[in-house]
């Protein structure tokens, strides 16, 4: 590693402010492209199945859904 | 290969496909943007005119060029959409507008922050980060262009209109540092002639440059999968599909 200490990490002679910051919001916009697909399909699944459920006429959701509404 | 182009227009042929390419493909992009990072923020040394600010090239760089790319990506698919009509081109061309606006953002900001230690300055109206601020908004226009339109077809065609009359923007994006007279660096990678990069610098830039194109692939797949799944909702295959997950 090229810094000595942990603290020379962080503060990296005085840039580290500006290093650490730009790789967190990179961090975080990476994270956000990645997973929002995944929860987009799942969310469209989980509808489908829902509606899936309902035209086949599944006593069971039914009545889960009655006494949970009561 | 005619077999091929007639695969590649049927949505569940892509759909598993990419599934499958998913799998071995998202763990090596993880890697390869993990190691990249840690290798370009704790094991080079520091640039000797800007010191360790100049760290944040490892994933500015990345970032703008893949952007770049992903304009490539999304002009030829709407050329496509728009010539033959493909169905899957519209989806590919709508795939890439989110993730190239979030790069092209992530390409402003991290400059911006990169900019006031070298610079002096979070912002100036500079030829190569104006003409950045415009991608930005071509990639943004596409998407509120999209949703816009209640009729698919109409709003798929004039995203692609948009998209081939904003390709304009691309060449002058990269010739502006040279075009110009710019606070921006020129380019440091060339892949004629020598670069102006140390080779322990430019090992983990490349790197990681290789990485966000792997990112971009990813996201792209997937970003294409959930939009089939979206569009094929009524049909039976996408029904059995979901009938597995509830199971």
């Amino acid at each position: 590693m090229y810094f000595d200490s942990l603290g020379a990490l962080v503060h990296m002679d005085g840039h580290g402010v500006y290093v650490w910051s730009a790789y967190m919001i990179t961090l975080v916009v990476i994270i956000f492209i990645l997973l929002s697909p995944i929860r987009r399909k799942n969310r469209i699944l989980s509808e489908m199945a829902g509606e899936l459920r309902r035209s086949q006429g599944a006593p069971s959701t039914d009545e889960e859904s009655n006494a949970s509404g009561t | 290969m005619w077999t091929f182009f007639h695969k590649l227009g049927s949505p569940p042929w892509l759909y598993g496909i990419s599934g499958t390419i998913l799998r071995y493909l998202l763990p090596v992009t993880l890697v390869a943007l993990a190691v990249g990072m840690v290798w370009g923020l704790l094991y080079t040394a520091p640039d000797f005119r800007q010191g360790n600010s100049y760290r944040i090239i490892y994933i500015h760089v990345p970032a703008a060029v893949v952007a770049l790319a992903g304009y490539y990506v999304m002009a030829i698919a709407g050329a496509v959409s728009l010539i033959w009509k493909m169905k899957m081109a519209d989806i590919a061309m709508k795939s890439c507008a989110p993730i190239g606006a979030a790069l092209t953002f992530v390409a402003l900001v991290t400059g911006a922050i990169w900019g006031k230690p070298t610079w002096g300055t979070w912002w100036v109206w500079d030829a190569r980060i104006t003409s950045m601020l415009i991608l930005l908004f071509l990639y943004l226009g596409v998407i509120a262009l999209y949703e816009a339109y209640d009729n698919k077809a109409a709003a798929g065609k004039a995203c692609a209109v948009l998209t081939l009359v904003g390709t304009v923007n691309i060449p002058i994006i990269y010739k502006s540092v040279d075009w110009w007279y710019s606070l921006h660096q020129p380019a440091s990678i060339k892949f004629t002639g020598e670069s102006s990069i140390d080779t322990s610098m430019l090992y983990p830039l490349l790197l990681t440059i290789s990485a966000f194109y792997l990112m971009f692939t990813c996201a792209l797949l997937m970003n294409m999968r959930a939009e089939i799944l979206e569009r094929e909702r009524r049909t039976k295959w996408v029904s059995k599909l979901a009938g597995m997950e509830s199971d």
